[in-house]
């Protein structure tokens, strides 16, 4: 998805607000306006209260129907049809997790570095990467998921595998580790690396121990809201990781990560309750990624 | 000969990095062309408007028409913007606008757990709670007596927006927001100086200056509401038929991909990776769509 981005400037549209439309006709209205101000002030109100409570009735409802069916049956080592353990999967879903980043990390952070530190202004292959960057964002994981059977599994040969599936995954977080790197490169005052030019370090050295070291938790924040994708991820993943639900014996080897196991679960529909004790702990999971990366990126903003 | 290695050193670095920006333009090619590659010859092998307009899809008799699915896919991603636009918009101005700080400082993480929530989590949710309470919903006396709804199901069309309304809410939200919180100040206090009330203010003077900003949110959520693929596949019941109402199941062009790429095989096959290039398609067009919006605010 292209990134969010705050429209600014955006005055064009001021003479709309015309004055007959903001002050009606005076005194005579003065009730009326009152009645529309508490209607306005109420919508905005119960849209808000709505989207709180839908979340929390999300989270309340996963939670309290999930935590009693924590059983212990659920953490035993091997996967059978049987105790339905999801700890196979939580495995899968960790060297999932680091493959993906290993390939993304150090592409998406050098990547940054060469849009900020190096590539001047106005560049043609600047825009086309901004564009192309922009563009994946956008992709459904759907489309990855196809691409990567495609290509990695089908044309590369990799069969269905962890590899195919971190490769895949790993041009989907590309984006999200680009952007924050950027944006946290950008945040480091020129007076850094001009202090360091003064001293007589090359660019190479100003970049890897002055900039990077200062740009880290903002860098860091990105690449745990990566975490998150990777581990909430199914679709991009079913047709090219597969859902063999054993710890792999090697890259090549198909492997089914907890989002794709929770997928299978629920839509076998047998083991209901074990459906539910899987939600909790993909939620859990998740929800507490995204937390420790919005509150790394929240002390860098205090700071 | 220290600083000739080190200026070696310098250019190989930034070859390096270089090539790795250039690694997103591969990327997008290689997609490009993987996709279309074995996409298009299949949809002109079974006939372009036999495969875009057909609307039968009966993979045993080798009849491959999506219609039902792109129409499944423009209705459940209409649903989901009438169902989680107003109310995104709305949650929107009221943290930008009303709520105080010590109010937004649980909103706004909580607007952010929602956009992190996974999509099987969504599906499940779906799948355990909205269904049945649809299908309550339609089998009630009061829709079948007075609405006249018959055969309604809780795996429908209206379950699917629904779940996908609430998925896009954190898009919409934060997009709007973002776009209500740069209109400057000066217009606010303008319509406060002519007499308006604050929450006039806001809905007419601010909310319309904001109006670019919007419209990406809405286009950014029709983007997420179309390639959302895991949680309508386990509430939208995925019937292959034309989408023949409201309160009955349909399927969208990404369940059909999901649902039987697992046994495809042949020309079936080649068949659902043409519709993941519809798909695609569609995509690049709402990018288009939301580059020309971002770029003309940014002109303006």
């Amino acid at each position: 998805m292209p990134e969010i981005t705050a429209a600014k400037g955006e005055g064009s549209s001021m003479s709309k607000a015309n004055a007959h439309m903001v002050f009606p006709s005076g005194n005579q209205n003065r009730k009326a306006a009152r009645i529309q101000a508490a209607a306005l002030r109420w919508l905005v109100r119960i849209a808000a209260l709505l989207t709180a409570a839908v979340l929390l009735f999300l989270i309340g409802y996963i939670l309290v129907m999930g935590i009693p069916n924590l059983k212990p049956s659920l953490f035993e080592w091997e996967y059978n049809s049987e105790n339905v353990s999801l700890v196979p999967s939580l495995i899968n879903t960790v060297l999932m997790t680091a493959f993906s980043l290993l390939i993304a990390t150090p592409l998406g952070i050098f990547a940054a570095i060469w849009l900020v530190e190096y590539a001047r202004r106005g560049n043609r292959l600047v825009r086309v990467v901004r564009i192309t960057t922009e563009t994946l964002q956008g992709i459904p994981s759907i489309v990855y998921g196809l691409f990567g059977m495609l290509f990695f599994v089908t044309q590369l040969h990799w069969g269905y595998s962890l590899i195919a599936g971190a490769f895949t995954l790993s041009i989907m977080v590309l984006p999200v580790i680009m952007r924050t790197t950027e944006e946290a490169l950008m945040a480091v005052p020129d007076s850094y690396r001009e202090g360091s030019f003064g001293l007589g370090a090359g660019k190479l050295r100003t970049v890897f121990t002055i900039v990077l070291p200062s740009a880290m938790p903002g860098i860091l924040s990105g690449v745990i809201l990566a975490i998150g994708r990777i581990v909430g991820e199914t679709a991009a993943l079913i047709y090219t990781a597969s859902s063999v639900a054993k710890i792999p014996e090697s890259v090549f080897s198909s492997t089914r990560t907890l989002a794709v196991h929770m997928y299978l679960l629920s839509n076998e529909g047998l083991h209901v309750d074990a459906t539910y004790g899987t939600a909790v702990v993909l939620l859990v999971l998740v929800l507490g990624i995204n937390c420790l990366s919005s509150f790394i990126a929240g002390r860098l903003a205090k700071k | 000969m220290k600083t000739k290695t080190s200026k070696t050193r310098e250019k190989v670095m930034q070859g390096v990095f270089t090539a790795c920006a250039c690694i997103s333009i591969l990327a997008v090619a290689l997609i490009c062309i993987f996709l279309f590659a074995n996409g298009v010859p299949t949809i002109f092998e079974i006939g372009p408007l036999n495969f875009l307009l057909g609307t039968t899809w009966k993979p045993g008799n080798d009849i491959y028409g999506i219609l039902p699915m792109i129409l499944g896919s423009l209705y459940v991603t209409a649903g989901a913007i009438i169902v989680g636009v107003p109310v995104g918009l709305l949650t929107a101005v009221y943290m930008s606008k009303f709520a105080s700080p010590r109010v937004n400082r649980v909103l706004l993480p909580a607007v952010q757990l929602l956009a992190g929530i996974p999509s099987v989590v969504y599906g499940f949710f779906g799948m355990v709670v909205l269904v049945p309470a649809v299908q309550a919903m339609v089998k009630s006396d009061f829709f079948k007596d007075v609405l006249g709804v018959k055969g309604g199901k809780g795996m429908s069309l209206f379950t699917a927006a629904v779940l996908l309304g609430i998925m896009i809410l954190p898009t919409i939200i934060t997009v709007s927001k973002a776009s209500l919180d740069a209109v400057p100040a000066s217009y606010y206090e303008g319509s406060l100086a002519l007499g308006a009330t604050h929450e006039r203010s806001v809905f007419f003077a601010v909310l319309p200056a904001a109006k670019s900003g919007v419209m990406s949110a809405v286009i950014l959520g029709i983007g997420r509401a179309i390639g959302e693929t895991m949680a309508v596949v386990m509430v939208a019941g995925n019937q292959t038929w034309m989408p023949q109402g409201l309160f009955k199941g349909l399927r969208t062009m990404t369940s059909n991909i999901v649902i039987e790429m697992g046994y495809a095989a042949g020309l079936h096959r080649e068949a659902l990776i043409a519709t993941g290039v519809v798909l695609f398609v569609f995509i690049l067009l709402i990018n288009l769509c939301f580059s020309i919006v971002k770029g003309g605010s940014k002109n303006a």
